[in-house]
């Protein structure tokens, strides 16, 4: 009688649960694959009703013609790939030293140099000293000015330090032993061990410079130089005819090529962050704890 | 004579590591360059900036942009304004990673799990531009399909993003579409350490599915959760401009000035510098006050605390 009860209940639960999770799912994908439908389908019938918008009625790409042909967006890819190109090994040479520091028992002032480092992490200049700083140091208007004051992840070096501590300690020892200098350490027998997490961070220092904007809206003058998000900002959020690249043809699909342009800017990420899903969870652990 | 010697012995120890000093080097060299430097700017919260005269050559005028900021007519709206959001955006996308991990962590296989935590985390990897453009767009009164559905079921267009009072679900709303998934992978992380003989047992003693995640699997992610809290709670003043600025228009601006785009317009725009230094300045300060407590309260509950 009472298995009977029981069973009932787990169904109802049961069903519950599958209903949340459909419903969450939904949620979430919904305004994707909204996207992606609008963006393929002809401007005037998006204009019309395009009611849910479950499948493209009349396949259309001439957006992303229209995107692909504009000098300006395409000009801000390059930027973005020369900030990520440059700015990425900086970031993890930066991180893996700063990590590898912190990781090494018994050195004499780490205490505070640590403090010094983490003391970052919840205290900065603001807005406007940092801002005066850019210009002092005469990175204005260039695109040092984004690759520079983000150089080094405080959070992402923490990560990278807990990854080191786990490599036991007498793998470091016996290379000493052998002869090998910090550097070959690093590079030769930490490095490979950790590998995954440096995936990750650098997964991470990647999705942010392809995100970010702010910092290019403040420090940059020259629209040739902004990156991709700061077009994207003016593509949909200012209306922006993509810089006087206007024409009948442009405005056959003003509104198709705004959809275009998000399927663009944010199909690289979507088809990386998949293979490294495993082991986020590691370092959203170690971020909990320490801020 | 003892105290040289360990100085000797200090050195030598240094000494034999200084490759290891050498290669923090560029990694201090940083932390010198673009974070401790823009701090000694703070000092011209105190001053009348002018940049002519340079950070020091400015004049002092000790704590009058504070109490400019205090008396001016935007420092309660904005202050209001901070709060009101963040403490909307704590009780509302607080629960829901919770609630999505415990009914994920029931399915039981495997690989629908997965799939299901790759597809959440989708929206955290949109950026900030692309996301808000997309709330735009979708709130839009005419096209939008917000507004369209609303129409369907008989409702009115409602124009999102040019009221006030419509600004802090607009915000929370999409955080929560964008960061439930995300900040569900700590509670995911939290329940594998759940012992599985102890489910095992439950079961055979006849607990129900419910009583499971209730008498179990919630009570093993408890001390997570509070941890989250409290830092959450450590969070409230930290709103950050950027989505803010994105998502702003003139009409709503009553309901959508905070003190971080305040400190951005009053600096940037009407080039107050000095006046904006002390708006920021006043907002790190309620921060770190409340991130200290935060912690302190943790250290007690966990003995595991930020630093």
């Amino acid at each position: 009688m009472k298995r009977k009860k029981i069973s009932v209940e787990n169904l109802v639960m049961d069903t519950s649960i599958a209903v949340i999770l459909l419903i969450l799912v939904l949620i979430t994908l919904y305004p994707v694959w909204y996207v992606v439908v609008a963006s393929f389908t002809d401007s005037t019938e998006l204009a019309r009703n395009p009611g849910l918008l479950l499948w493209p009625e009349e396949f259309d790409a001439g957006a992303y013609r229209m995107v692909f042909k504009n000098p300006l967006l395409m000009g801000a890819f390059k930027n973005t790939f020369i900030i990520l190109v440059t700015a990425l090994p900086i970031n993890i040479v930066l991180t893996l030293l700063c990590g590898y520091f912190m990781a090494c028992p018994g050195m004499y002032w780490k205490k505070i140099i640590t403090a010094i480092i983490m003391f970052t992490m919840f205290f900065n200049g603001g807005l406007i000293p940092g801002y005066l700083n850019i210009r002092d140091l005469g990175l204005y208007n260039s695109l040092w000015a984004l690759i520079l004051p983000g150089a080094l992840s405080v959070y992402n070096a923490i990560i990278c330090k807990t990854a080191i501590e786990a490599v036991p300690d007498s793998l470091r020892e016996s290379a000493y032993i052998d002869g090998a200098n910090d550097i070959q350490i690093i590079f030769k027998i930490i490095l490979p061990l950790i590998k995954p997490t440096m995936a990750v961070l650098l997964l991470y220092y990647g999705v942010a410079h392809w995100n970010s904007w702010f910092n290019a809206s403040l420090y940059i003058k020259d629209s040739l130089k902004l990156p991709v998000q700061n077009i994207m900002r003016s593509i949909l959020l200012a209306n922006d005819t993509l810089g006087g690249q206007g024409g009948d043809d442009y405005n056959a699909y003003a509104e198709t090529i705004k959809y275009a342009a998000i399927v663009i800017t944010t199909t690289p990420i979507m088809c990386i962050y998949p293979f490294l899903q495993k082991y986020f969870a590691k370092g959203v652990m170690i971020g909990a704890v320490k801020g | 004579m003892k105290q040289k010697k360990f100085n000797k012995k200090r050195l030598h120890k240094i000494l034999n590591n200084w490759e290891l000093y050498l290669m923090l080097l560029p990694a201090v060299l940083y932390i010198i360059l673009f974070v401790y430097k823009p701090m000694y700017g703070i000092q011209i919260a105190f001053r009348d900036f002018q940049f002519k005269d340079g950070i020091t050559g400015s004049r002092w005028v000790g704590f009058d942009q504070f109490r400019r900021l205090f008396n001016s007519y935007w420092f309660p709206i904005i202050l209001k304004n901070t709060l009101t959001i963040s403490i909307l955006n704590l009780l509302l996308s607080f629960p829901l990673p919770i609630i999505f991990a415990l009914a994920a962590n029931e399915l039981r296989n495997e690989k629908v799990k997965r799939t299901l935590q790759t597809v959440s985390y989708a929206p955290h990897f949109i950026s900030m531009v692309v996301m808000c453009g997309m709330v735009v767009m979708f709130t839009s009164p005419s096209s939008g399909i917000i507004n369209k559905a609303i129409e369907f079921f008989g409702g009115e267009a409602i124009a999102f993003m040019q009221k006030p009072e419509m600004f802090k679900w607009v915000f929370v709303l999409s955080g929560i579409w964008q960061g439930t998934g995300w900040s569900s992978i700590i509670y995911f992380s939290a329940l594998a350490a759940v012992d599985k003989s102890l489910l095992e047992a439950a079961e055979i003693d006849g607990a129900s599915r419910l009583q499971r995640i209730l008498y179990i699997n919630l009570p093993t992610i408890v001390p997570t959760i509070s941890i989250q809290i409290v830092l959450a709670v450590g969070r409230l003043m930290s709103l950050g401009q950027e989505k803010v600025l994105l998502l702003q228009t003139s009409p709503n601006l009553n309901g959508s000035e905070i003190i971080a785009t305040y400190v951005y317009k009053v600096g940037l725009e009407q080039y107050s510098y000095s006046f904006s230094t002390a708006a920021g300045l006043f907002n790190s300060l309620c921060n770190c006050i409340l991130l200290i407590t935060a912690n302190t309260i943790t250290k007690k509950i966990t003995k595991q605390g930020l630093w």
